[in-house]
């Protein structure tokens, strides 16, 4: 296990914006850990949970924003479920992916590229379309025949539609998305 | 019972790998008298996705159907999918919390969302609304050899503050359901541990080893059918099984069935109209198993017969001897 030194590179506004961001008081957590013991995806955490929760109290802004515990987190609402601190631990690490992203420092490419292409097929359909999520991932990661196996199996059983369904409002929903990066924008 | 309107929203996956959800689901609630109208051109609530960037933008996401709803003057929406109803639940908690929020939110829209809406998944509405009664009335069929482990995955009854429905370890709605329509319902420890929810195509293992543990719970607690409420649930358990079969050197065969289709079966409704054709994991030799409660009944009169008549055997000296080969 990682040795980490908490007494330096200690960053109070990172304490700070997380806590504002999430509405959420870290400073709650007194480490029962139970967050952890029910996180199915512990095993696959670089920092479990409760860790995570730890190095936000230090202010370990690095750390915490360059593991790959935020990008695995499923958002299963396990953690929040069992605090007995009642913190929205999965709320907290909704809000350290999201500062990630703005940060730019994505320590799990591949998620944050199935998302944003999802997100992609979203905003030019309204709707998602699976099949072009599916191919447009494969192409844009290299990974070409990332669940081709299951191809045959969908087709035989007639589970796919093979053009995407456009909504009418496509561009309303479009303009959600450029109302949001208007905003963005001006922040910066 | 009494008449009600609801909005329907399919979602997206409905439209796609899991169009038997839909299929089943729309069957299932007529079957039950409740009428439901779609709101017209909706879009993707944006789902897990949308709040990696933005809660605001997330909430912008789920709000603008939840708009579209109030326009058609209803109350109510019903999401299949738990993703769903979690981003619309997740934008009205906050909508309704906070006064900055719901005006951050309505900036990003065309038409303002007034908050008016309620979401709630089928399962709550079948179980809360409708009721077990109604639910066990309309039942003509009964599935015999079948056991079922109901699964709800990780979001259905979570965050309890959210969901504001059943009980966040260890719910039981689903079992209640299933009961009400006459089928064996397995205990099952599992019910609400996570099955890897959209990793399956970036990380295939990881949903596979989670996969795994599912179904080998279902088994161990004695199931030969698993009955799912999520279609992220059903692709991880149904489209991947043969994945964990050759990952995880199992040899896994347990058909994953949408909840209402095992009710559709009970009602007596047609395989096809229910999609069974769309399982990958074959649901053939529960569909053959199926008889009328009529028959189902003869059936346990003839056998309650056959014993009566049938004196019990004498087993008396049988136990009497002791075992030989000990
Ligand atoms: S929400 Fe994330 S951190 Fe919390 S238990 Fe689930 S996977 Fe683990
Ligand atoms: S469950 Fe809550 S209090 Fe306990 S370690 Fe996790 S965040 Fe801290």
């Amino acid at each position: 296990m990682d040795v980490i030194n908490l007494s330096c590179n200690v960053d109070w506004n990172f304490i700070e914006e997380v806590a504002k961001e999430s509405g959420q008081n870290p400073s709650l957590c007194y480490q029962c850990g139970n967050c952890t013991a029910g996180c199915p995806y512990t095993q696959y955490f670089d920092y479990p949970v409760s860790q995570v929760m730890r190095l936000l109290q230090s202010g370990q802004k690095d750390t915490i924003l360059n593991s790959k515990s935020i990008w695995l987190c499923a958002t299963c609402e396990t953690c929040t479920t069992r605090c007995p601190c009642e913190i929205d631990v999965a709320h907290i690490m909704d809000t350290l992916r999201i500062i990630a992203r703005r940060e730019n420092r994505v320590s799990e490419k591949d998620i944050k590229l199935f998302y944003d292409t999802f997100l992609d097929s979203m905003k030019q359909f309204g709707r998602i379309y699976e099949v072009g999520i599916l191919l447009a991932y494969n192409l844009k990661s290299g990974h070409f025949l990332a669940d081709s196996d299951l191809g045959p199996k969908v087709m035989s059983h007639g589970k796919i539609h093979f053009f995407p369904k456009k909504i009418k409002g496509r561009d309303k929903v479009a303009k959600i998305f450029e109302r949001f990066q208007d905003k963005v924008k001006k922040h910066d | 019972m009494t008449e009600r309107e609801y909005a329907y929203y399919s979602g997206c996956s409905l439209e796609g790998t899991a169009s038997e959800y839909d299929a089943s689901m729309r069957a299932v609630l007529k079957e039950l008298d409740v009428n439901f109208r779609e709101p017209d051109d909706w879009s993707c609530c944006g789902s897990t996705p949308a709040h990696t960037v933005n809660h605001v933008f997330a909430a912008a996401l789920a709000a603008r159907n939840l708009a579209l709803v109030e326009k058609i003057g209803l109350n109510t929406i019903i999401t299949p999918c738990p993703s769903c109803m979690m981003a619309f639940k997740k934008a009205q908690h906050g909508m309704t919390k906070s006064e900055s929020f719901k005006n951050e939110v309505n900036e990003l829209l065309d038409e303002p969302y007034e908050c008016g809406v309620e979401s709630k998944s089928a399962l709550q509405v079948m179980y809360e609304d409708i009721g077990l009664d109604a639910v066990s009335q309309r039942v003509t069929h009964a599935l015999p050899g079948l056991k079922v482990a109901p699964y709800y995955g990780c979001i259905l009854n979570r965050p309890p503050e959210v969901a504001q429905f059943d009980d966040p370890e260890n719910p039981i709605s689903m079992d209640k359901i299933l009961l009400s329509a006459g089928v064996d319902v397995r205990d099952f420890a599992f019910k609400i541990e996570c099955c890897g929810a959209a990793f399956g195509v970036v990380k295939r293992e990881m949903v596979n080893q989670l996969t795994y543990k599912v179904l080998s719970m279902a088994l161990d607690a004695g199931a030969n059918c698993i009955a799912v409420a999520c279609p992220l649930c059903q692709q991880n358990l149904d489209l991947r099984q043969g994945q964990v079969n050759s990952t995880m050197g199992s040899n896994f065969n347990i058909p994953i069935l949408y909840f209402t289709q095992i009710i559709g079966l009970t009602y007596g409704l047609s395989p096809k109209a229910l999609g069974m054709d769309k399982l990958i994991v074959s649901a053939e030799q529960i569909i053959r198993s199926r008889i009328t409660v009529e028959e189902l009944k003869k059936r346990e009169e003839t056998e309650a017969q056959v014993k009566a008549k049938k004196p019990e055997k004498k087993p008396v000296k049988e136990e009497a001897k002791p075992e030989e080969n000990e």
